[in-house]
This record gives structure tokens, C-alpha cells and sequence, in this order.
């Protein structure tokens, strides 16, 4: 693929935490080109969420260099950064003490938007995450399910028209229907909006469904990335053949429970 | 009036100077604890380094007594008023207001700490995170996350903080702060029940109130209800404004009287006090004083007339142990007092002394007609003394005079030694000789044939910013030598009498009609 600079790339990038023996990561390179859909999978501890947090600064590299739009993230404003970074965060957390409008319209906010343009803005992606913005505006998060309340979190992470969008594990703790309908929705935004997107996800076959290209990690280190497809028939990596097992065996056992065969 | 008890009636007289000053005293306080406070804990939460130390250290503030507390800045800021004098040519009060305020401060800051500190620190990560992560700075974080989330924890931290700094102002009284603590004292000091309920009741109620006002605030705060919060703020400024309100209506006084810890000492100030206002000069009272503080106060110019006694200042202030006779006492007391610029206006005409005193059936009992008698029976007897007795040089003399070694040794409010002897529960107390209730409870006052006790002149003293001021010593004139020992014991035994309902001003106004029936025509 050749083409204009990585949205982000990663360059020999180590991160090491001073009360840890090893590297949480070790000489990661990776690029990630605009408009992409990238998801991150990997075992607890392989350094996903640090890579992601290495995107926003909120983790500094021990070594390496992190680039957003071909730019080092250290020469960049940290809080600007921040404001041009869709980030959905693992625990979701939207501030409790604030409504569903609130949340959402939290970066607008700190951008200064005037009060007429954020409401606007809010109700357009209330609607976008197919959450009526007359019900749901002046909600409280205590009052939402967890679909919903995942849903704006994705609204509050594009709310100010952000290029890159990282997430982790957004849709973790869901119940399968609505998982699978959210990570659609969220594919469907992505194209729409023509976003830049990182996902971290513990499901393979969310992974395989939804990304343009998969990053395995293990250990500090990202041991593949490729396709789905390449990924699914041509694994180079020991780990990866296995972890692409289980996606594949069910694959295969529902192709023969629609087709008819016991 | 004639069915309320007048006791009453000479409580709620006093309200509003006294809950006035309490209101002013512990908000003031609890204001500049909080400005102190919510800053350190905020700054403890950036800072793991910081915190310990600054919990640890308002922990120990706690630990300290509420009384000691408030004594120990008394020296402190005194120092530091000469201090200033001496460098700028302009000291400031360090008695009453500043200690207080300074005081309780410290007193006020360990809840505020503990709660902002914890409940900033109890709030989700991932909340803490997500600010970050939405592109707050880490002053947005803090007044758009941090603060709203931990608001109910800090308010709490408030209220609690807020209760302690109302109930504990009512200790600034003894370091010269008028408050609701002026009832309690008085109260203890004279056996006026009615004045000890009437403060605690007081104390309790502005708690309560201000407690609720906070609470009130808070639930507004809490859900964005701002009427709640204006209601809460509007109820705060009606608590101040009305505490203030009595202190605009009226002139400030220009005089201020001392008094210390005992009866006869509430009812010279209140005599004192009618004196000045009969001769048309507006005066207020600084009541139970420690013997050293109100004579610092009073060379320095915070209070400007009080009753001491010579034997008092000789072995206290000037050191001496010798006891050369009444005149000579008085006469190089005068002498030490001139020289640091405080007026000796004369002698009131009684001798206040401490005498060692037994129940007389006691004494009979066990042969003792003087101390001497007293040293070989005291290591099988027990001495109560006053507050201050065993502490003071006077007490050194006697022991070292005598060779007394009693087995026990305690201390207990002046007023209420003579019932203790005379009920068997103490041998040996340290009576006043004006003390009326010598003669109620039949105490006999033990010869001391070494003369270790110095004679003890109840003497008129005015701060040295008041020597040129004829109109005080015009007012106060007539009082020198104008009162015996018998009308000051009769004095005594009428103001604690309880039974008969008299008031420390009704019996003062006593004193000075039998002083006018008197006076030789």
C-alpha cells in the first residue's frame, strides 16, 4: 500500500515501568495508514493498552518514537493531542456527575465550541448511536444499560470530529446480540466518517468480522500483522496459527450446521 | 419579669455579645481553615510525599487538647506582638481574637484534609483517566471531575470540621475571647447550672443550625439545585449577619476589664464594669483568665483594669520569696509595678491570702492549729489545691518552708474546695481568706508562724497605655478602700448561693450600695 504518511506509526518503540523486569513493550514498529481499522489482539499483559496509551500520551516511550500524522507525539501539545484523539476507554468511564449530553459534548467543550453548536453536535450523535437525544439527553450514566452507556462513550470519543479513534475493549462485558450490533454500528461509523481506528478486543472473530488488517501481540512484541484473510490461511507464527484456531474450527462446524450436515 | 428566673434572664441579656463573638471567632476559623486546607489536600493528592506528613501532622494537631492548644498561642503570638513593636513600631492584640482564630485553624484542618484527600482519591481510575483522555488539563480534571465527584466526601469533611470548631471556641474564653464558653466557665466557677446548660445548649444549637445550613448547601450542590445552595448561603450570612448585628448597633467598648478564674474576681469585674457605665464610659469583660495571662494582657495594653493581689505579683511576677509585712509588700509592689509602667491605682481595702484550710473538726481531731503542726501528719492526708496552687511559687515556699509531703495531691475549681473539706473528701485545701464560704462550711485557716505566705492586697490595676486617663481613674476612685473582707465574703457566699437566684450583676450592684451606705459622711 502505498501512500501518503502513516496516520500513526510506531518506530522501534520500547516502554519499560520501572517497577517491571521486562518490557512491557519491546521495539514494536507499526504503521497505521489513515482510514484504516486496525485491531490489536493479544493475551492480557502482551502491551496492548500501552501501545494505545502511547498514541495520546498517556504513556511516554522509553524509547522510540511515536508519529501522528508523520509528526513525533512529543513536539505536539499533549491536551491538544488528546482533543484530536477519539479514545474509548476499557472501563468506558463517563463522569457520573454529568448528564449523557454532558459526557458527550465534554470535548467540544474544552475546545470552546459555543454552547447552540455542542447541543447540536450532541443530538446529531445521539442519533448517529441510534440513542433518541429527547430521551437520553439529560440522562445520568447511573441510568443507563451498558449497551447504551457503551454507546456514548463512542459518541463522546468522535465528538469533536476527531481523525483517530483508538479503543479498548469497547464492547467487553456486552451480551453477544448487542456486541455484535455495536461493533456493525461502529464499522458503519468508521466508513461514514472516514476514521483512522485502532481497536484492542479479546475476540478473535470480532477482530477477523470487523478490522482491514489484525496486529498480534505477545509478550511486548507485535509477532504479526496481516489481513484477516492472510492471517485465517497462511499464519506464520506458531501462537497465531493457534490462536486462529478456534475462529476457524467454529467456522467451520456453523458452515456445516447451515448446510445441513450432522 | 417575675416569673423567669433571673438567672435566665441574665443569660439571655448576654447572648448576643457572647454568641456574636462565638459566631465571628469559630467562622472566621473554619473560613481560614478551609482557604488553608482544600489547597494542602489538593496539593497531598498531586504529591504522595506530601501527604503523609500533612495528615500525619493535623493528626497530631488533634491530639493536642483543645485548651492547651489555644494557651500555647497566646505566648507565642505576644512574643511576636513585641516582636513587631520593637521592628515596626506596631504590635497587634495577641489576646483574645488571634489565639482563637489561630487555634481552632488548626483545630478545623485534619477533617477537611483526611476527607478531600480520601475522596479524591476513592474516585474510579478510569473516570481519572477519561479526563485525561477527553484533553482536560490537570486543573480542568480538578474542578470538572475531581472536585463535583469528591464534593459529598469534603462536605462532610466540612461539617465535621465545622462541629468541632463551634464546640471547641467555647474553650477561647480563658485566653480572653468572649464566647458561648464564657457561660461555661462563669458557670463552673460561680455553681450557676443555669449559665453551664444555657452555653452547652447554645453551642449545640449553632452547631446544629450551621451543620444544616452545610448540609443544605451540599445536597444543592450535589444536584446541581442552585436555589439549595443560595438557600444554604443566604442562611450562613443571616447566622453572621445576625451575630454581627448587636456588635455594629452598639458602640465598641472602649474599656476592656479583666477578671480570673473565681467569684470574687466575676464580681470586681461586674462592679467595675457598672462603675465605668455609671460614669457614662462603655467597658466589656475578659473573664476567667489564667493569673499570668491577664497581667500580660494587661501590661500590654489588651485589657486596661483588673483586680490583682500584691502577694500575687510579689512572688509571681517579681520572684521573691521573703514575706517583710503587708505595707512593705504593697509598697515595693507599687514600686516594681511603676517601673514597668502599670498603674497601681490603691488597694481595694481586703486581703485576699491563701491560707492552707481544714474543716475544723478535722483539725480538731487531729490537734492541728498550723501548718507547722500539719508537716508530720501530711504524708497520710490528702491537699486539694486550685488550678493554679501547686504550680505557683507561693506553694514552693510553704513546701519547702515546712517540709510538706502530702500522700495525694489534686486540683479542683476554687469554688468548690470548702464543700470538699468540709464534706470529708480532701484534709488540706488552699482557701482564699475572702472567701465567704470560710465561715459557711466552718473551715479554720491554719496559722503560718514562718511567714511563708506573702500578704495579698486585693489591688487596682490600669494598663500603662492608661495612666493619663483621669476619666477610669475618676470612675474607679471610689471603690479604693471602700471594701472589707466581710462585705467581700458576704459577696461571695450571696453570688453562690443558688438557692437564692442572684445574679453576678445584681450582686455587685449589692456590693455597691453597701459601699455608698457606708461611706463615713
Amino acid at each position: 500500500m502505498a501512500q501518503a504518511p502513516a496516520a500513526i506509526a510506531f518506530d522501534a518503540v520500547s516502554k519499560r515501568f520501572a517497577e517491571a523486569r521486562t518490557n512491557a513493550l519491546d521495539r514494536v514498529s507499526l504503521d497505521v495508514a489513515g482510514r484504516e481499522f486496525l485491531a490489536v489482539v493479544g493475551p492480557s499483559g502482551s502491551g496492548k493498552t500501552t501501545l494505545l496509551r502511547l498514541v495520546n500520551r498517556l504513556a511516554e516511550p522509553s524509547e522510540g518514537t511515536v508519529r501522528f500524522e508523520g509528526k513525533d507525539v512529543r513536539a505536539i501539545d499533549a491536551i491538544g493531542l488528546r482533543r484530536r484523539i477519539g479514545y474509548v476507554f476499557q472501563g468506558i468511564g463517563l463522569f457520573p456527575h454529568l448528564t449523557v449530553a454532558e459526557n458527550v459534548g465534554i470535548t467540544p467543550k474544552l475546545l470552546g465550541w459555543e454552547q447552540q453548536r455542542i447541543s447540536a453536535r450532541v443530538d446529531e450523535l445521539l442519533s448517529l448511536v441510534h440513542l433518541a437525544p429527547s430521551d437520553y439527553r439529560d440522562r445520568l450514566p447511573a441510568e443507563l444499560s451498558g449497551g447504551e452507556r457503551q454507546r456514548v462513550g463512542i459518541a463522546r470519543a468522535i465528538a469533536a470530529n476527531p481523525p483517530v479513534v483508538l479503543m479498548d475493549e469497547p464492547f467487553g462485558a456486552l451480551d453477544p446480540l448487542t456486541r455484535d450490533a455495536l461493533a456493525q454500528e461502529y464499522r458503519r461509523l468508521h466508513d461514514q466518517l472516514g476514521l483512522t481506528s485502532i481497536l484492542i478486543t479479546h475476540d478473535m472473530t470480532e477482530a477477523l468480522l470487523l478490522a482491514d488488517r489484525i496486529a498480534v501481540m505477545h509478550e511486548g512484541r507485535i509477532i504479526e500483522v496481516d489481513t484477516p484473510h492472510a492471517l485465517m490461511t497462511e499464519a506464520k507464527h506458531a501462537y497465531v496459527h493457534e490462536l486462529m484456531q478456534t475462529p476457524r474450527r467454529r467456522a467451520e462446524r456453523l458452515g456445516a450446521l447451515m448446510a445441513g450436515r450432522k | 419579669m417575675s416569673g423567669i428566673d433571673p438567672r435566665i434572664a441574665d443569660a439571655l441579656a448576654r447572648l448576643p455579645d457572647y454568641l456574636g463573638n462565638h459566631v465571628i471567632v469559630s467562622l472566621t476559623a473554619l473560613a481560614l481553615g478551609l482557604a488553608i486546607s482544600l489547597p494542602l489536600a489538593i496539593a497531598a493528592t498531586r504529591n504522595a510525599r506530601l501527604r503523609w506528613p500533612l495528615l500525619a501532622f493535623s493528626s497530631l494537631v488533634q491530639t493536642i487538647p483543645g485548651l492547651a492548644l489555644l494557651a500555647l498561642f497566646y505566648p507565642l503570638l505576644l512574643g511576636l506582638s513585641m516582636l513587631t513593636e520593637r521592628t515596626f513600631g506596631a504590635g497587634f492584640s495577641a489576646l483574645g481574637f488571634l489565639p482563637s482564630v489561630l487555634a481552632l485553624t488548626l483545630y478545623s484542618m485534619l477533617p477537611v484534609l483526611r476527607n478531600t484527600v480520601t475522596g479524591i482519591a476513592g474516585i474510579d481510575p478510569a473516570v481519572n483517566e477519561a479526563a485525561l483522555g477527553v484533553g482536560m488539563t490537570r486543573r480542568q480534571a480538578l474542578w470538572m471531575v475531581e472536585l463535583p465527584l469528591a464534593l459529598p466526601v469534603i462536605m462532610a469533611g466540612i461539617r465535621t470540621s465545622a462541629v468541632w470548631v463551634i464546640g471547641t471556641a467555647t474553650l477561647s474564653t480563658p485566653v480572653g475571647q468572649t464566647s458561648l464558653g464564657n457561660y461555661i466557665f462563669a458557670g463552673l466557677q460561680t455553681q450557676n447550672w443555669v449559665f453551664v446548660l444555657f452555653g452547652c445548649v447554645a453551642a449545640a444549637v449553632l452547631a446544629l443550625v450551621v451543620d444544616q445550613l452545610l448540609a443544605l448547601m451540599e445536597s444543592g450542590v450535589g444536584r446541581g439545585k442552585r436555589t439549595r445552595v443560595a438557600l444554604g448561603g443566604v442562611g450562613l450570612l443571616l447566622v453572621v449577619g445576625a451575630a454581627l448585628a448587636p456588635s455594629f448597633a452598639r458602640p465598641p467598648a472602649t474599656y476592656a476589664i479583666g477578671a480570673k478564674t473565681f467569684t470574687e474576681q466575676y464580681l470586681l469585674a461586674a462592679l467595675i464594669e457598672q462603675r465605668l457605665n455609671t460614669a457614662g464610659l462603655t467597658a466589656s469583660r475578659r473573664e476567667a483568665l489564667g493569673s499570668m495571662i491577664v497581667f500580660n494582657a494587661l501590661a500590654a495594653g489588651d485589657i486596661d483594669v483588673y483586680v490583682d493581689y500584691s502577694g500575687t505579683i510579689w512572688a509571681n511576677q517579681m520572684g521573691r520569696t521573703d514575706a517583710p509585712g503587708r505595707e512593705k509588700v504593697l509598697e515595693e509592689v507599687g514600686r516594681w509595678l511603676k517601673e514597668r509602667g502599670v498603674v497601681l491605682l490603691g488597694p481595694l481595702g481586703f486581703e485576699n491570702a491563701y491560707a492552707l484550710g481544714m474543716a475544723r473538726k478535722r483539725a480538731e481531731a487531729l490537734g492541728v492549729r498550723s501548718i507547722a503542726d500539719l508537716a508530720p501528719l501530711a504524708p497520710r492526708l490528702t491537699m486539694v489545691g486550685d488550678l493554679e496552687f501547686f504550680s505557683r511559687p507561693e506553694w514552693a515556699a510553704i513546701r519547702n518552708a515546712y517540709g510538706l509531703a502530702f500522700a495525694n495531691q489534686r486540683l479542683l475549681a476554687p469554688d468548690y474546695m470548702y464543700q470538699a473539706a468540709a464534706a470529708g473528701e480532701v484534709d488540706v485545701i488552699s482557701a482564699y481568706t475572702s472567701e465567704g464560704r470560710v465561715t459557711q462550711y466552718d473551715i479554720l485557716l491554719l496559722e503560718d508562724p514562718k511567714q511563708a505566705i506573702p500578704p495579698y492586697d486585693a489591688i487596682l490595676l490600669l494598663s500603662p497605655k492608661r495612666t493619663g486617663d483621669q476619666a477610669l481613674r475618676d470612675a474607679l476612685a471610689p471603690l479604693v478602700g471602700r471594701i472589707d473582707v466581710g462585705l467581700m465574703r458576704e459577696a461571695g457566699l450571696r453570688a453562690g448561693d443558688s438557692a437564692n437566684r442572684q445574679s453576678i450583676e445584681s450582686v455587685a450592684r449589692w456590693m455597691w450600695d453597701q459601699i455608698e451606705a457606708r461611706k463615713p459622711r
